[in-house]
């Protein structure tokens, strides 16, 4: 055993090249051991817990798929009533945090328990095999928004959920993406050291779901920031504090023709106009975030 | 001490006494004045507990979940839809062998919307692994959340209980209660040992899946700890009754059944109406009494077997029904029964808090005499 991965240990069942469980690796190091986990039903609880095995070398508990939050919440002034100091984090997937937790999470946030909750961002449901969240980004195909004769995918963007979390005045909410390891663990560290609810949301690729090959999880992960489909940038009490700036940014087909889940976009035809529709998602990212270096922001 | 309260605020008392260190609960009538008690308790420095003021059912037993498996004696409250809402966290808390302890204000299930009693929402739950305790007055709903945290946090069993107590019909009327001090309950109830919690000093990992492999193995473990609550439960019970002079070690209490030939069977606070009806039947020669049930999980099927040796007729009341079969309980005391040749009909009465009457009860003896049973009472046939 590496000293790596001491705390999510080397052993669990992810297909390789698991982005989630790349996240969950970088996550612990951030929390380090004087942690407890909450994760929800997904992906990741089935690949790191099937009893009597455990990946998790930090108390971990996981209760159903929407409750995360709420069993924080009670491990917290658990805690707290007796006098204990253990970081209080879950760690959940897009399905858990868009859908089906929200209002686990919003009573949690609104009552400002001392907890971090991560999401890890694999854009759709993975665990149940490949279904849209309110996650998944526009015209991606999964099996509930396929793309089709008349249809090329999923049809709505993106929820905001870091604005909705900091509307819930979360102290600090950040968004990071595993391709960036070291800025990952930096915000986890920032957010347990930070008192209140927070919240991270990680970008995390998963490469059977969106289909490529698991040798390149982080380059994948790296083209959706430096396209400007993924912004990592920090808010501490609702404003925007720090986001990381792209040099040059890259054109959105770099980052959508390799994915199997963008595929329709680019058969038999290129389809100028959705990829348009994506270009311009991109650049109202890059626009609202300030992400083009050397561009001002627009007032 | 014996004061006069509503049966909501002895419960929030006898709460009180047992010294919860989180309490998580949502408003819902007739529950309501229960967790007003105890937020005021809180606020008041009276209990020195956690309170989350969730913004669900559903988070309140998912936080008293969290908050036992960190360590914490927990405490909630519901019925009805909040319990409805609760449903998958029921099962999961049970399956984690967390002793949460919920009182239960029992009352209809909608559609239609309905505030009243009846018992179809904890019946509902049956299933989910909790022990089920029913009060038949308010100074037995006090006693029972005593003698329900020692029961569910001995270590041979770690279950949740629900403590239930008909909704307005005692959670609203005002009874005298002997109401034990603080000094007798902290010597009868010492504070929650956990077995295993989730402690970064001593990891593990809670709430795992488990494949066929093992899946039936933690079901049958819980259905054993189950069983063995029969006798914790009447070991706490005597130890309680040595205590404080009030008898609870029978998981049915009988009612002038020595020598009856006939039986009521029935949960909660109908058992006193029955009570009554009896003294008037026997009054007038017949020879019924009451075999009241007090713990319907785990179910006495043994004690009601040996209970009621010596009757040939048995009238189950349900304030709760199947649908499409029975009431639960009819069914149930039939299993018991399977085999002893008593005769058990089946009376489906009081749904959504219509009233019954000592009348009624006597009603159910003539059809039970006659052989008819098995059907709805008290039915508006006018309004079909
Ligand atoms: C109440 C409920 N509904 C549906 C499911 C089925 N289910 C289990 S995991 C899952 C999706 C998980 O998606 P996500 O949170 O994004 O995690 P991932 O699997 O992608 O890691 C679903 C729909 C469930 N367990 N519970
Ligand atoms: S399906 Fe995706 S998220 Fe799930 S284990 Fe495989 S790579 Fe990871």
């Amino acid at each position: 055993m590496t000293e790596e991965c001491e705390l999510f240990e080397c052993g669990h069942r992810a297909c390789g090249g698991c982005g989630p469980a790349l996240a969950a690796r970088l996550i612990m190091k951030g929390t380090g051991e004087n942690t407890i986990i909450v994760a929800s039903t997904g992906c990741m609880e089935v690949f790191s817990t099937p009893y009597p095995e455990t990946a998790w070398g930090v108390p971990w508990i996981h209760s159903l798929f929407e409750n995360a939050a709420a069993v924080a919440s009670g491990i917290e002034a658990s805690l707290k009533k007796q006098g204990r100091d253990e970081h209080v984090v879950c760690i959940c997937g897009d399905g858990a945090t868009f859908d089906i937790g929200m209002l686990c999470i919003s009573g949690a946030f609104e009552r400002g328990h001392d907890i971090t909750y991560i999401c890890y961002d694999n854009e759709a449901y993975m665990n149940t095999g490949i279904q849209r969240s309110g996650a998944t980004p526009y015209d991606a195909d999964t099996t509930t928004s396929p793309a089709g004769k008349c249809s090329t995918g999923n049809q709505r963007p993106k929820k905001d959920l870091p604005a909705i979390l900091a509307a819930h005045g979360a102290t600090y909410v950040a968004t990071a993406s595993i391709a960036y390891p070291n800025d990952l663990i930096k915000k986890v560290q920032r957010a347990v050291s930070t008192h209140g609810p927070n919240y991270i949301q990680v970008h995390a690729p998963c490469a059977t779901g969106w289909g490529f090959d698991g040798s390149q999880t982080m380059a994948v992960g790296r083209l959706a920031v430096e396209t400007g489909l993924w912004v990592n940038y920090e808010m501490m009490n609702g404003e925007v504090e720090r986001v990381r700036k792209v040099a040059h940014r890259k054109p959105v087909d770099d980052y959508l023709s390799v994915q199997k889940r963008f595929r329709h976009l680019y058969r038999p035809g290129r389809n100028e106009e959705e990829i348009a529709k994506i270009q311009a998602i991109a650049d109202a990212n890059a626009r609202k975030f300030g992400v083009d270096l050397n561009v001002k922001k627009e007032e | 001490m014996m004061e006069i309260l509503e049966g909501s605020h002895a419960v929030a008392e006898a709460v009180r006494l047992c010294r919860p260190q989180v309490v998580a609960a949502y408003p819902i009538t007739p529950q309501t004045h229960i967790v007003e008690a105890l937020a005021s308790m809180v606020a008041d420095c009276k209990l020195d507990a956690e309170y989350i003021c969730v913004e669900s059912e559903f988070s309140a037993l998912s936080a008293c979940l969290g908050a036992s498996a960190a360590g914490s004696r927990v405490y909630s409250a519901t019925t009805s839809q909040g319990l409805a809402l609760m449903f998958e966290v029921c099962f999961n808390v049970a399956g984690m062998r967390q002793p949460v302890i919920m009182t239960i204000a029992n009352r209809a299930l909608g559609a239609p919307l309905n505030i009243w009693n009846d018992q179809q929402d904890s019946i509902s739950l049956r299933d989910s692994g909790w022990l089920q305790f029913y009060a038949e007055d308010n100074q037995e709903a006090t006693d029972l959340h005593f003698i329900a945290y020692k029961v569910a946090e001995d270590h041979r069993i770690l279950l949740p209980a629900m403590v239930c107590f008909d909704g307005f019909i005692l959670t609203h009327t005002y009874e005298p209660v002997d109401m034990p001090s603080q000094e007798a309950i902290d010597a009868f109830l010492p504070p929650y040992k956990p077995v295993t919690i989730l402690d970064a000093k001593k990891p593990m990992s809670l709430g795992m899946y488990a494949t066929p492999d093992y899946y039936m193995e933690f079901r049958y473990e819980t259905d054993q700890a189950q069983k063995r609550a029969k006798e914790v439960f009447a070991e706490v019970g005597a130890e309680f009754a040595a205590k404080f002079g009030r008898d609870y070690s029978g998981l049915v209490e009988g009612y002038r059944l020595e020598d009856a030939d006939m039986a009521f069977i029935a949960l909660g606070s109908i058992c006193g109406t029955v009570r009554e009806a009896i003294d008037e039947m026997r009054a007038e020669g017949k020879k019924v009494g009451l075999l009241k049930i007090r713990s319907f999980r785990p179910f006495p099927s043994e004690e009601i077997r040996a209970t009621l040796s010596g009757v040939s007729k048995v009238a189950v009341l349900d304030k709760n029904i199947s649908l499409g079969q029975k009431g639960a309980v009819a069914l149930e005391v039939r299993d018991a029964l399977y085999g002893s040749g008593i005769d058990v009909k089946g009376y489906i009465l009081a749904l959504g808090g219509r009233d019954v009457r000592q009348a009624d009860i006597k009603a159910i003896a003539d059809l039970l005499e006659k052989g008819e049973g098995d059907q709805f009472f008290g039915l508006r046939t006018e309004v079909l």
